[in-house]
């Protein structure tokens, strides 16, 4: 049986030799600007998994701690002179890393590492794969927000004991939808006027469970812009944070059971709302490289899958009933711009909304740090990026700012407590911000009620 | 790492910024060029007085030290070739003034040369050295290399704006070399000396820069030759003309059917040769050389000009540029980047050596470079892995400087000398020549600890060995 390293070196190898370290991947990588050291480069890293591969350094000691701090944003890709692809490389190195700390029987540099594991393990495979389950979570989460559970938990500061980096983002979790109101898997919108297109909506886990008001907001506007929106049945989560975390297996499932169920719908192309989940619907191709009889189906898949901004805008335009009058700023989600490639869409979107003031965010092409669970991973080291990011946000003077992809809206949302900016801004889902201004919204300018629920 | 040495070491840094952990060091072993190495220690010092200290410890105990800033170098100069320490610069960037009185601007070592461009506008100011890799190279590095880009037939070479100094020399003194003033006879150049010496007579700790006026407006065209020759005379034509562009770009056939497959640029792919040009100064003269260029380039037999009537256009231009590095790396996975540099009118003659090199070699060899100032890139496109080939490319990159060298040119236009072309020094300096280069590195540096492996060759080693 071939040994870890060999697997790492036929999996990453050749790519990781493609790279000719001129380093400029360096200005675009958030890790290493804000933590100044080689290692927390792409380039580093990719040099480091090309060792490891050699078998010069250690998987576990010596490979493990620089890429388990790198965001997986992506941007290094984009300015890379000569195409390596950092994305496939860093996943292999994730998977080896995570069997390697399997073999080793889990363990962790600290009992405190040991236990993040294990609870990110479970997570991942006893929970994420199953959207009822993740529904039920949604539905407590709405029980424990309607009886005012968090406010008792937050006085009694249980929380922040056993686990600061949850308290922080239990404080900023958007309200739920209750359960009563969510649609159903399986359910058909008509599309409003005359019928363009079909559509596939794409629930995903978190959105569906955390944030069902956001999907829901989205289907209508697909069908106010001429849409069939169906939202198909056996769908499940997209697998990005199993893959990211090295459980390309556990990926693998579940990206056959949504091609089957989007196949299965009959519908012209499949519409998601979050940048992270809509990268890695484009990637399962990469998934089944070494899979003929499920290559086709992904690559047909993926061809088809589609940001809901894109959509937006090519059967736009909405049909706004209510200016927002709003300066409005727009942080990129990394996967939507630099695995998508999709930029100009959401920022197009922005502008078209009666009332608002677009001013372009320095940086907003620079990961916001949320990165999937690494806020929840490397607390500290997120917060010192976010906080920079905060900076620059202050100098837009924006009311609003506009994320696409749930993690970014999270984090930015925490980093708007953090930098005390809670009474003047908000961060919303760009769906949230179009919602209102087509009449379907919450409320997203309710300025001096900081505390919304809160 | 002797514990004692390392003892000594924190009481100078403090431990967060001192490197021992095997994947650290071996993440300061490389550079853009070729060889891997594995330091003993690595160390980002924040201050002249933390370099002083530790180049002293360095000489007391015997230990190699080398400068490094963002390891773009293509040449191999901050390779830690011996093991020792290496002093990651690039985290010493406190300092970027902008002195609009005195049209300069002092810099820590650490700071990126992008910045300085991008401060130096934000006040109406312009710093015009500008390599390629100008976005990711410290500054620091880039003096001490001194590569200019493509702006050097205009405006001159990185050496000739740097006119003063702070640095740590080999044995640990804090010296200033020049100063705030554009004129300065007082005494040898040192600073002359230093730019340039890719870390081998010292540690530059502080920069002063020239700057000058930015100019106003800029005019850009691409014109396109069936003749490599011709191309040649249309570029002497105009510098003869009275015409100085600051941009004078070439590319041959083989460069422009690589970028053109990479991505589609409109490039002629059945022209032997490609020249961009660019124009900068008053609105009104620009209008005026930007068509007198036109002129030149079609009498001289251009059988396609292209005039950038805007920005975008322009863009578009350059972006054909741009291309150059990732399509002819799509080519094969080593790519070795050669500067050759000749004398102007010697670029046509310089381009037909290229060629026979290439066929005799049987490589893949692409052109383009900085017509201009004669600095040209020939690039071989191999695979390290394949021996065979890589003994091939050996030959031919002796083969291209002695072409250089008879042609009255220079190994090394702008990337250094560094490991990769210390075999061929004596090829150009003469024996006399460079044992004088060597009295002064050994007056300068008497325990041979900076820097070491760089510039001079070994005893016996006349060429360069990739594998």
């Amino acid at each position: 049986m071939e040994s870890l390293r060999e697997r790492l070196f036929n999996a990453a190898h050749e790519s990781a030799n493609r790279c000719v370290q001129c380093g400029y991947c360096l200005p675009v990588c958030p890790t290493y600007q804000t933590m100044g050291k080689e290692s927390a480069s792409p380039r580093g890293r990719i040099n480091l998994v090309r060792l490891a591969a050699e078998g010069k350094i250690d998987i576990g000691e010596h490979l493990a701690p620089p890429l388990d701090l790198c965001l997986g944003c992506r941007a290094c890709e984009v300015a890379c002179p000569v195409n390596v692809p950092y994305g496939s490389i860093l996943e292999a190195a994730k998977e080896a890393i995570a069997l390697h700390h399997h073999s080793a029987g889990q363990q962790g540099p600290s009992a405190e590492g040991k236990w993040k594991r294990r609870v990110t393990v479970l997570a991942l495979r006893r929970l994420f794969p199953y959207p009822r389950r993740l529904r039920l979570a949604g539905a407590g989460m709405w029980l424990y927000q309607r009886m005012g559970l968090g406010r008792l938990v937050r006085a009694a500061g249980v929380l922040e004991k056993r686990f600061a980096p949850l308290a922080a983002f239990e404080r900023v979790l958007p309200e739920a939808e209750s359960p009563f109101r969510r649609y159903r898997f399986g359910e058909v919108f008509p599309a409003r006027g005359e019928k363009k297109a079909r559509v596939a909506f794409f629930a995903g886990c978190v959105m569906d469970a955390m944030m069902n008001r956001i999907n829901r907001q989205s289907i209508e506007l697909l069908t106010m812009a001429g849409l069939e929106v169906v939202v198909p049945k056996g769908q499940n989560c997209c697998g990005a944070l199993h893959a990211h975390q090295g459980y390309t297996e556990e990926a693998r499932e579940l990206a056959k059971r949504n091609i089957e169920a989007f196949e299965a719908s009959g519908a012209d192309c499949v519409v998601n709302n979050a940048g992270g989940c809509g990268a890695m619907l484009k990637e399962y191709p990469h998934l089944f490289r070494d899979d003929p009889e499920w290559s086709g189906r992904a690559e047909r898949f993926a061809a088809k899958s589609k940001d809901i901004t894109q959509l937006l805008v090519q059967f736009g335009p909405l049909p706004y009933v209510k200016p927002v009058e709003a300066v409005v700023t727009y942080q990129d989600s990394c996967h939507l711009r630099n695995v998508q490639g999709v930029w100009k869409e959401p920022r197009e979107l922005i502008r078209s909304v009666p009332g608002v003031t677009f001013a372009e965010l320095e940086q907003s092409e620079l990961c916001c740090a949320s990165g999937g669970i690494y806020n929840l991973q490397h607390f500290q080291e997120s917060m010192q990026m976010l906080d920079g990011k905060m900076e620059k946000a202050k100098k837009t003077r924006a009311d609003i700012i506009v994320t696409t992809n749930p993690g970014c809206m999270l984090q930015m949302k925490l980093g708007v407590e953090r930098a005390g900016m809670a009474g003047e801004t908000r961060a919303v889902h760009l769906v949230e911000l179009l919602a209102e201004a087509c009449g379907i919204g919450q409320g997203i300018l309710r300025k001096g009620k900081a505390a919304d629920r809160m | 790492m002797n514990e004692h040495v390392l003892e000594e070491i924190r009481r100078i840094v403090p431990r967060e910024r001192i490197f021992l952990d095997l994947a650290e060091r071996h993440s300061y072993g490389y550079d853009a060029s070729f060889g891997e190495y594995l330091p003993d220690v690595v160390i980002q010092p924040k201050s002249a007085e933390e370099i002083s200290a530790l180049v002293k410890l360095c000489n007391r105990h015997k230990i190699p030290v080398y400068p490094r800033g963002s390891a773009t170098s293509l040449s191999g100069g901050p390779l830690p070739v011996y093991g020792g320490m290496v002093l990651d610069m690039s985290q010493m960037k406190d300092k970027l003034i902008i002195d609009r009185e005195n049209l300069l601007a002092i810099v820590s070592p650490g700071i990126i040369t992008a910045d300085i461009h991008k401060k130096a506008e934000e006040a109406g100011l312009f710093y015009p050295p500008d390599p390629s890799s100008s976005h990711v190279s410290t500054i620091g590095g880039n003096i001490l290399e001194n590569s200019s880009g493509p702006k050097g037939l205009k405006y001159g070479t990185t050496k000739e704006y740097v006119i003063g100094l702070e640095v740590v020399t080999p044995l640990g003194d804090i010296i200033r070399t020049g100063g705030k003033t554009v004129k300065n006879v007082t005494g040898y150049d040192l600073t002359r000396l230093i730019v340039g010496s890719e870390g081998t007579l010292g540690i530059v700790t502080e920069i002063i820069l020239r700057l000058i006026p930015k100019p106003p407006a800029r005019k850009t065209l691409l014109a396109a030759f069936d003749r490599v020759e011709d191309s040649g005379h249309a570029i002497t034509k105009i510098l003869s003309s009275g015409i100085l562009p600051a941009a004078m770009e070439l590319m041959d056939n083989a460069c422009i059917r690589a970028v053109e497959e990479y991505s589609l640029c409109g490039l002629p792919v059945d022209k032997e040769a490609v020249v961009i040009i660019e124009v900068d100064g008053h609105p009104a003269a620009v209008e005026e050389e930007i068509v007198r260029c036109e002129e030149i380039c079609r009498r001289q037999g251009a059988s396609l000009v292209n005039v950038a009537k805007d920005e975008a256009e322009r863009d578009a231009i350059w972006k054909a540029r741009r291309m150059v590095s990732p399509a002819i790396t799509k080519m094969g996975p080593t790519k070795i980047s050669e500067d050759a540099t000749v004398p102007r009118s010697q670029i046509p003659a310089m381009m037909r050596k290229l060629h026979e090199i290439r066929e005799k070699y049987r490589l893949q060899l692409v052109v383009f470079g900085h017509a201009g100032d004669g600095n040209l890139h020939p690039n071989i496109i191999t695979d390290k892995r394949n021996r065979e080939e890589m003994k091939r490319v050996e030959l031919a990159i002796g083969e291209i400087f002695e072409a250089a060298v008879s042609l009255g040119g220079t190994l090394s236009g702008e990337h250094g000398i560094g490991t990769l072309k210390a075999p061929y020094m004596e090829m150009e300096l003469g024996p006399a020549g460079l044992a004088m280069m060597r009295k002064i590195k050994d007056s300068w540096d008497p325990n041979g600890i900076m820097n070491p492996g760089k510039i001079f060759p070994r005893p016996g080693q006349t060429k360069v060995e990739l594998i």
